[in-house]
């Protein structure tokens, strides 16, 4: 069931999210909170796989609304973000009309009358029918509301953030032959970027800019156990322990949440009680994905191994 | 409540954070949704809708957790000040209220502050400081040289005059007290100063910053002292964001001669694919190819440093710079400079290759052995070096080939023109091949070197 109310509290949002399996930090929920509050874009950055489209996936599902996608990449236009005309109907459309066009204006005197005839029909080929929307207008068209995702806005070129912007500010894109469509409720809009490159001033006012980082160490372990069920305390506070202590390092591409989920379905499908030197080794390549930072990791498992352990003793 | 926002904005303005007046509106209609109850919710809020990037996020904690460390000037004096006319300073309310509380002050008639002090009400005294610097408009801080001019400002406001009439009475009648006074005005005045310190690193700071980056742009880079490196990385840093910003602009540029066949047909659909509107295939420029060569050796050392740390900070703009270094030879320092801090970098560099005595002939030599390929007619070659060559072979002839083959080259030297020729300065020799020289010796001169040098290629 679809609900467009703006939600009571940041912990209502919190809640509504964990019970999608979102574990939300304080500040995200905050960002949801003010979002629908302000009725503002929300602008999500961070490194890859710390759950960016996964909020706006977790928001659809809490809210019971249709979430569409799109993602960005260079070169995305117009034509394939916002609508296109449907040309091969309206060529389609004008060909098999000439006869009855004929017949329609066959009985005009003159030229003039022809024309006036002509402008009765109005712009029959510009007009809603011959309209192919795409994501950003699909999204003005819900009449219950969405989530839309703008993925990876950092990898779409500059032109096309200005061409979001008038979507952001008042949720409307204007047709030049149509006019303004407004949205008919203002979708929840999550834009996501990974920082590749600098997203311009205009594009950030617009938006509440939330960073989602890695997240503290309890915070992780709630997420692990909200997405593994099957993985036993100890191990879950033994192999979050070892990936804070990983990412500690120097490494080319640090493992972050999706990674750390992944290796706790490994380890829980590999039976593993607890971590040791072995099954860690074996695994490692689950959380690093770069054959150098394997081995600038591998010397350090077994002294990372017995301070997560400790960690687990006293906390 | 509002009028404290609005000093927090400002605030925030001195910290860094660009914070336009839509975002300051927004801000506020959130604060209004999440009210004031729960600073962490706040701090949350304000670092959602207010800072923009990462850093900001950082500068605009430090300054929520400064600004809101100050005590608030409290709601009922202010009311109160207001009803009495104005006329007495703002922390006679307060005073009033303890007066009676205090023994000492009251059986000695003195002053309220007199009293206040006495109290020892710290609650109170730092209301009464607060409300005072309201009265002197501490938030127009700017300047590190304004301090002493609000404390004394402060001071008055409190009433400082009165206590030191009550002090020089007291003297004769009951030394005790007129010295538990006088220390008390010693604290106060300590409190006060620190109250004035904060203000400034609240408000000042933008100021002070655009003061102290003027004056760094346009000192000579070779003789900086080293407690300033840091700082002028930054400028370096900020210039090369300039620059990004200013270079990093769509590349696409349309063609006339060659037809985009379905754009066009797309186009003229509606005229049942009648030409009447054309659409034409679009280019994309060249992004500037870069390769550098820097003496890292005695005074150049410094300028080769921050034009490296310039040059790879421009990655956007920049498609591809290549970099090499030299004394007395010369090798590719591309991958060090990639791969580590500026600091380690440089380091690194400096002990392979640097604080030799200069041979440019040898370094040409070594670079038409090994690197000459790295040159395309795209390639615009910038050469950073005082062409002081201790009387070796310049090896010119080098110079003229690699200018042959690339786009552009370009000189930056690091001394004035004055001095271009004299001595063991091999620069006449050198210019004649070179399709730019110019001086580079400032942060301002370097930016504009760059700036050119990205421009042509636009």
């Amino acid at each position: 069931m679809a609900d467009t109310r703006p939600t009571a509290s940041i912990e209502a949002v919190e809640s509504g999210l964990a019970a999608q399996g979102y574990i939300a930090s304080r500040q995200i929920a905050t960002a949801v909170y003010l979002s629908q509050q302000i009725e503002k874009p929300i602008l999500v950055e961070g490194p890859a796989g710390v759950g960016k489209t996964e909020l706006a996936k977790a928001i659809a599902a809490w809210r019971g609304m249709k979430m569409i996608r799109l993602q960005c990449y260079e070169g995305l236009d117009e034509a394939k973000a916002l609508y296109e005309w449907k040309y091969a109907k309206q060529l389609l459309y004008t060909q098999i009309l000439k006869d009855k066009l004929g017949e329609v204006l066959g009985g005009a005197q003159s030229l003039a009358a022809a024309l006036d005839q002509l402008h009765t029909f109005g712009d029959v080929f510009f007009s809603k029918e011959f309209v192919e929307p795409r994501p950003l207008l699909q999204a003005l068209e819900q009449p219950a509301g969405c989530v839309l995702l703008i993925d990876e806005i950092d990898k779409s070129d500059a032109e096309f953030e200005s061409l979001l912007l008038e979507i952001l500010s008042d949720f409307q894109v204007t047709i030049p032959e149509l006019g303004t469509v407004s949205a008919v409720a203002p979708p929840t809009v999550i834009l996501t970027s990974n920082s590749e490159r600098d997203l311009g001033d205009a594009l950030k006012r617009r938006c509440l800019h939330l960073h989602i980082g890695f997240p503290e160490q309890k915070l992780e372990e709630r997420i692990v156990e909200s997405r593994v069920p099957g993985i036993s305390q100890t191990l879950r506070k033994q192999m979050v322990g070892f990936i804070h202590e990983i990412r500690s390092l120097d490494l080319k591409k640090l493992p972050s949440v999706s990674e750390a989920i992944d290796w706790a379905r490994v380890l829980v499908l590999l039976q593993a009680s607890e971590l040791d030197h072995e099954i860690v080794k074996d695994t490692l390549n689950v959380l690093l994905k770069y054959e150098a930072d394997i081995e600038a990791a591998t010397p350090q498992i077994s002294s990372f191994i017995a301070k997560a352990s400790r960690q687990g003793v006293f906390s | 409540m509002r009028e404290n926002l609005h000093r927090f904005f400002r605030a925030a303005r001195g910290a860094g954070v660009r914070v336009s007046p839509a975002e300051s509106i927004d801000a506020m209609r959130a604060v209004a949704q999440v009210g004031f109850a729960d600073r962490d919710i706040l701090r949350d809020t304000f670092l959602l809708t207010l800072a923009k990037t990462q850093d900001e996020k950082r500068a605009l904690g430090e300054c929520f957790d400064l600004f809101f460390s100050q005590p608030e000037p409290q709601q009922e004096n202010a009311e109160q000040s207001k009803t009495d006319d104005g006329s007495e300073s703002d922390a006679n309310p307060s005073a009033d209220e303890h007066g009676d509380v205090s023994d000492d002050g009251a059986s000695e008639n003195v002053g309220p502050l007199a009293q206040m002090l006495l109290s020892q009400d710290r609650s109170a005294i730092s209301s009464a400081i607060a409300n005072a610097s309201g009265a002197a408009s501490l938030p127009d801080i700017r300047y590190f040289t304004q301090r002493g001019i609000f404390q004394t400002r402060i001071l008055d406001a409190m009433g400082i005059q009165r206590l030191r009439d009550d002090i020089d009475d007291l003297t004769t009648r009951n030394p005790a007290l007129a010295e538990r006074l006088q220390e008390a005005l010693n604290g106060l005045r300590g409190t006060v100063r620190d109250a004035v310190s904060q203000a400034l690193l609240l408000y000042g700071r933008e100021e002070t910053e655009n003061l102290r980056n003027e004056i760094l742009r346009n000192a000579p880079l070779a003789r900086i002292e080293p407690r300033q490196v840091e700082q002028m990385r930054a400028l370096i840093r900020q210039i090369a964001r300039r620059l990004r910003e200013r270079y990093s602009k769509p590349r696409k540029r349309q063609r006339r001669g060659h037809l985009d066949v379905r754009r066009t047909l797309r186009r003229n659909a509606a005229w049942g694919g009648v030409p009447f509107l054309t659409a034409w295939k679009r280019k994309h420029r060249d992004r500037p190819k870069i390769v550098a060569l820097c003496d890292v050796s005695g005074s150049v050392a410094r300028v080769s440093d921050f034009f490296l740390l310039l040059i790879h900070s421009l990655h956007e703009v920049v498609d591809d710079v290549r970099s090499f270094a030299f004394s007395g030879h010369l090798i590719e320092v591309s991958d060090i400079l990639e791969s580590k801090s500026p600091e380690e970098a440089m380091k690194e560099i400096m002990s392979k290759v640097g604080f030799g005595s200069s041979d440019y002939g040898n370094s040409f030599a070594d670079f038409e052995d090994n690197w000459m390929s790295a040159i395309t007619p795209q390639t615009t070659v910038i050469v950073l070096g005082d062409a002081r060559s201790n009387n070796l072979d310049p090896r010119a002839d080098i110079l003229r080939r690699i200018g042959e083959r690339s786009k552009r080259l370009v000189w930056l030297n690091p001394e004035g023109r004055m001095v271009w020729g004299f001595g063991d300065s091999e620069m006449p020799r050198y210019a004649t091949f070179c399709s730019v020289v110019r001086q580079c010796a400032t942060a301002q001169q370097l930016e504009r070197a760059v700036s050119d040098i990205v421009a042509t290629y636009q």
